[in-house]
């Protein structure tokens, strides 16, 4: 499926703004992002599998409950990375 | 110490490129960086630069930034190699990381294996890495041995030259952890780090660390296990327990004489040789109305006698600027029985602080003494602190200093 990077995050995509993964979870559509795209999930997650703070995840325009959430082929996911501080 | 079982997966290692189209919050955005000789490796809030001095030291060129709006908590050559920099870092929200450079800082790559911690088995609320605070070197007879101390209070142990880290569990998973890092109930606002890490060079097992909010710890098998050493400190609050719960802000051991420690408190200034039972505030015989308050503290690695501070307010709600906004060094030669102010070249008033790992020597003759300020800048002297000059200014705000030689 086709995922939405933020900006923040292009550095590990080669600078693609959206990039393609598969999985039948979050959790495994990140997993396969980092086969892919080398260190992107570590900046999404920490290591005990948690979004970092204010990282958001939204499939079809609705934010996701639990990296547990399904997803499917056709489902437009978009990762967002909120910037704060100074 | 044991492998990690619940670290992130391994990745490949991803490269930096120095120069070329980047996007506007790109992590390898940076300026050509190409570093030779004398070189002082400056960590900032917004990234790392670099000062490379002339033959003489007359002049210090500037170059960087590396990682333009990172976090770089500590910035350290390879003293082994005397080609090879890690970076500590962080950036916003995207968790910390670390970054090496084998070729002078032309090129940089990403850890496969950042710090990580283990999945804790005690129910502590502080079990995620948020920073890598500072980076040291293993012994010279074990090339790519690294150490890494986090917040909260992790230690860690790269044997790939800092491109995978593990827990050093004896430590991190220590039973009494939870009581003696407090597990963030005293954390500072900026996070309670694993600031300090010395290795014995004659036996690389034994290991001194100090943390923020626990005190000093000494290791003799390789990390596996760990006391406290902290008899005849004072503890910033007033408490039964006497083996635990100090602010040690920096910890340092003299090279040839890896016997003999000196700290930097919260509480004062302090010397311990090995086999001492207590410290000895040596910051006692400072002046009363500067007092002994302060972060940074850097030895003389000739000579076992000399160390220098730079001294702070201390008082009421501690602004951590200097005493009386006159920014002075002060340097004992007698083991902290005399102190003298060097403040020639400074300014006669100005309001910022020098953080604990913002102080370093060089290896030349006169000595080279460093600092870096809060309000960035970097200020140093070629003869040992008895002059200052302002080496860089209108720097971000500076969280390390050190300097390394290195040779091409």
């Amino acid at each position: 499926m086709r995922v939405a990077v933020p900006d923040v995050l292009t550095g590990y995509t080669g600078g693609a703004k959206h990039v393609d993964a598969d999985g039948t979870t979050i959790t495994e559509l990140l997993e396969d992002m980092d086969r892919r795209y080398a260190g992107v999930r570590f900046r999404i997650v920490n290591e005990r599998g948690q979004l970092r703070p204010h990282v958001r995840i939204f499939v079809n325009r609705e934010m996701i409950e639990g990296l547990d959430q399904p997803v499917s082929a056709n489902d437009e996911v978009v990762i967002i990375q909120a910037l704060s501080g100074g | 110490m044991s492998e990690s079982t619940n670290n992130p997966p391994q990745r490949a290692g991803r490269l930096f490129e120095p120069l070329g189209e980047v996007g506007s919050f790109d992590p390898g955005r940076h300026d050509p960086v190409d570093l030779e000789g004398l070189t002082v490796l400056i960590g900032t809030r917004k990234g790392a630069f670099f000062l490379c001095a002339d033959d003489g030291r007359a002049a210090y060129s500037l170059q960087g930034p590396a990682f333009l709006g990172h976090i770089i908590h500590h910035a350290v050559a390879d003293p082994r190699d005397h080609r090879t920099i890690l970076l500590a870092a962080r950036t916003g929200h995207l968790g910390p990381t670390v970054f090496r450079s084998t070729d002078f800082g032309k090129t940089w790559k990403e850890a496969r294996r950042p710090p990580a911690f283990d999945r804790p088995k005690d129910g502590r609320v502080c079990d995620v890495v948020e920073q890598v605070f500072c980076l040291a070197p293993g012994l010279p007879s074990e090339h790519d041995t690294w150490y890494a101390g986090t917040s909260p209070e992790g230690l860690f142990r790269s044997e790939d030259g800092g491109d995978t880290w593990s827990p050093v569990a004896g430590w991190n998973d220590n039973p009494m952890w939870m009581q003696w890092t407090g597990d963030g109930k005293e954390a500072n606002p900026d996070g309670s780090p694993l600031h300090s890490i010395l290795v014995d060079p004659r036996d690389g097992k034994h290991i001194y660390i100090a943390t923020s909010s626990g005190g000093c710890f000494e290791s003799e098998d390789g990390g596996a296990s760990w006391k406290p050493i902290n008899q005849g400190l004072v503890s910033p609050v007033p408490r039964e327990i006497t083996e635990y719960g100090y602010d040690p802000h920096c910890m340092v051991m003299h090279p040839r004489d890896p016997d003999l420690l000196y700290q930097q408190n919260h509480c004062g200034i302090y010397s311990k040789r090995r086999h001492d039972a207590k410290w000895r505030r040596i910051g006692d015989n400072m002046p009363r109305d500067v007092g002994d308050i302060g972060f940074a503290i850097a030895l003389d690695p000739r000579d076992p006698m000399t160390a220098w501070v730079f001294p702070m307010d201390g008082t009421d709600v501690w602004p951590r600027t200097s005493p009386g906004a006159k920014p002075a060094v002060y340097r004992t030669r007698d083991g902290g029985e005399s102190w003298q102010r060097l403040d020639q070249g400074l300014p006669k008033r100005a309001w910022y602080t020098v953080l604990r790992q913002c102080m370093a020597v060089d290896d030349g003759d006169p000595l080279g003494v460093y600092f870096g300020t809060t309000n960035g800048e970097v200020w140093g002297s070629t003869n040992a602190g008895e002059e200052w000059r302002c080496l860089a200014a209108h720097l971000p705000h500076v969280y390390s200093v050190e300097t390394v030689r290195l040779d091409r």
